[in-house]
């Protein structure tokens, strides 16, 4: 891991996860004179301003022209640099979508997209600030690599393991703070390897970014009340999803329920269900997420609430799965 | 550097030799974008033979001019360029556009040696070609990036993104090039989608703009000597007043032949048009050079 901390973890509950990332980009700055920041007009919302200040010679804010940032971006990578490219997820996504996959993926250049204001964390700016389809479209691109991280810290983790890892990444992270799932940043996050964030073997919860919080929560909670053990995990990688974590979730617990702040049908459901049905495991499964609506206006936690992805939701959503039934069948063999 | 006769006489003789291969390459094909091809072999001539900085025996050395063809169809020209060079087998040519070769329409900057940017999607190239001269900034490198749009990509809104960019960051070390044949698969440009005054947009964006005859090697020569003398803090777009076709008789300046496929009888009927073209240019060369 390049640099290390300049800051500790108490300090990821007084700072934004875009600031977390600002912070991870300057430390990469300091220790890597070819790495260069991009934005399009969105220096001060993706809380890279500190790169700027620090190497203004190696920062780049191309205006409010996603489709030219990304092809620079693909050009400087060609010729040696590793570009940081910091806009929102939408625009990260949707607006420069051909220029995503051709100059960066299909050309498989050395550059990091960080998409903020994810999911529907910027919420009162409507659905032409929300990404709420953006993994359907960035997980069908090859070569590319898509991570969700969890919190600030894991943000810091994913920046980080982007840097070492040659190739195009999509980085999706929320606007604003994110509630605190690690408390030290040495939990062992490795690109493409869920994280058990809770033991359980009644049912297993995957979720990925904001709502791993929410899962842990829920865990706890129906522990407490409805004494059943729940295991989640942190999905933060989408893309290589951890195919593993997922079949031994189906094998141990036979009941999944998938949380993201996505649309259900493209993301990480999706990706967990192909997984599954790929592997001829059938278990009791229910996909929580934005249910192909365009979501309402408010503040995210409202939002996560209306939509039942916050623990009320995954709780909820529990105690309906475990009146499903499934094949007691201990036998898996004949199933394969 | 003025270009001398036997410069220019070589120059003519390259781009003569580079139609002739791109017109085998696209018989081989059995189709292909020759119309395009033909207009661009001009410039990417006097690029590859005269101006560019590279080596073909370490095709990755950094310190190497770039060529990005923002025009990405036009690989059926451009191979050409790069296997008469050595960058790869000419005999790849043979397999251009058939299945399994690693040749197909637009040339992949993974699989074809040479080849600066991954290009066919209309209205990248500019943008890469941005990307590569900032990084010789930040990275302190000499090298010059050209790039070569289409006219009729120029329809794209993110060509003018690029352009806004190119010249608020002052790439002088980048000099761009649109191959203004006038043609695109619906029609004349000016049919389908207004361009004109198409210079005055260059400039309006920030460019010193130069406009000259395109298929005139003399003239290419001389606005590039002017763009790499340039002193002002304006990157240069030099654009190639040029003919689609150029050299096929019966394609030039027909838009009909934007992409097409050629029987014995046209195949033959075109390498004596330009075998006429070659002789028609070194009598000018013959006349006009000092």
């Amino acid at each position: 891991m390049a640099g290390g901390l300049t800051y500790t973890a108490l300090d990821s509950t007084s700072l934004s996860t875009a600031e977390i990332y600002g912070q991870a980009l300057v430390e990469l700055g300091e220790a890597h004179p070819e790495v260069v920041a991009l934005t399009a007009d969105l220096a001060k919302s993706t809380k890279i301003g500190e790169f700027q200040k620090k190497f203004p010679d190696r920062f780049f804010n191309v205006g409010i022209a996603e489709q030219n940032m990304f092809g620079v971006a693909a050009g400087m990578a060609r010729a040696g640099l590793v570009p940081f490219l910091s806009t929102f997820s939408q625009f990260a996504s949707f607006r420069s979508a051909d220029q995503l996959h051709t100059d960066l993926c299909y050309q498989n250049v050395n550059a990091k997209v960080i998409a903020t204001h994810s999911g529907t964390s910027f919420g009162q700016a409507g659905s032409t600030h929300h990404a709420i389809c953006d993994f359907a479209l960035v997980r069908s691109i090859p070569n590319l690599t898509v991570i969700c991280p969890a919190d600030g810290l894991e943000t810091y983790n994913a920046v980080m393991a982007a840097y070492e890892t040659p190739g195009p990444f999509y980085i999706r992270i929320n606007r604003g703070f994110d509630r605190v799932l690690y408390k030290t940043p040495d939990y062992g996050f490795q690109i493409g390897k869920a994280v058990t964030v809770h033991e359980g073997t009644d049912i297993t919860i995957i979720a990925t970014g904001s709502c791993v919080f929410q899962a842990w929560e829920a865990a706890e909670f129906l522990d407490k009340n409805d004494g059943l053990k729940v295991r989640v995990l942190d999905m933060h990688t989408i893309k290589p999803i951890d195919k593993e974590a997922i079949i031994k979730a189906v094998m141990d617990t036979r009941r999944i329920i998938t949380v993201e702040d996505h649309n259900v049908i493209g993301g990480l459901g999706s990706a967990v269900a192909e997984v599954m049905a790929e592997a001829g495991k059938g278990c009791a499964f229910k996909k929580l997420g934005h249910q192909d609506k365009f979501a309402p206006i408010g503040l995210h936690e409202d939002i996560m609430n209306a939509v039942g992805i916050d623990s009320n939701g995954i709780i909820n959503a529990v105690r309906e799965t475990m009146k499903m039934d499934f094949e007691e069948d201990d036998n898996w063999d004949d199933e394969v | 550097m003025p270009l001398s006769k036997q410069e220019w006489l070589a120059l003519e003789k390259k781009a003569y030799e580079l139609r002739l291969l791109t017109l085998d390459t696209t018989k081989w094909a059995g189709s292909a974008h020759i119309g395009g091809g033909m207009s661009a072999l001009d410039v990417m001539t006097v690029l590859y033979h005269k101006y560019m900085n590279i080596d073909v025996k370490n095709p990755q050395w950094e310190d190497r001019d770039r060529f990005i063809l923002s025009k990405g169809h036009v690989g059926v020209a451009y191979a050409p360029v790069l296997c008469d060079l050595g960058f790869n087998d000419k005999e790849l040519l043979k397999t251009f556009n058939l299945s399994n070769s690693t040749m197909g329409i637009h040339l992949d900057s993974n699989k074809v040696v040479g080849v600066d940017a991954s290009t066919g999607s209309l209205g990248h190239g500019m943008s890469i070609a941005v990307g590569t001269a900032l990084a010789a900034k930040v990275r302190g490198k000499d090298y010059k990036t050209y790039v070569l749009l289409g006219d009729g990509e120029c329809d794209e809104g993110s060509n003018w993104e690029a352009a806004m960019s190119a010249a608020h960051y002052k790439t002088t070390n980048m000099i761009s090039f649109v191959d203004r044949n006038k043609c695109m698969i619906d029609g004349r440009t000016e049919d389908v989608m207004r361009l004109e005054p198409f210079a005055d947009k260059w400039t309006a964006f920030g460019f010193v703009t130069k406009v000259i005859d395109g298929n005139n090697i003399k003239e290419i020569c001389d606005a590039i000597d002017e763009a790499l003398a340039n002193e002002t803090d304006s990157p240069y777009m030099i654009v190639l007043d040029t003919k689609k076709g150029e050299g096929i008789d019966y394609m030039e300046d027909n838009y009909v032949w934007h992409y097409g496929a050629l029987d014995d009888t046209k195949y033959q009927q075109a390498k004596e048009s330009l075998e006429r073209h070659y002789q028609k240019r070194i009598a000018r060369v013959e006349k006009e050079a000092e």
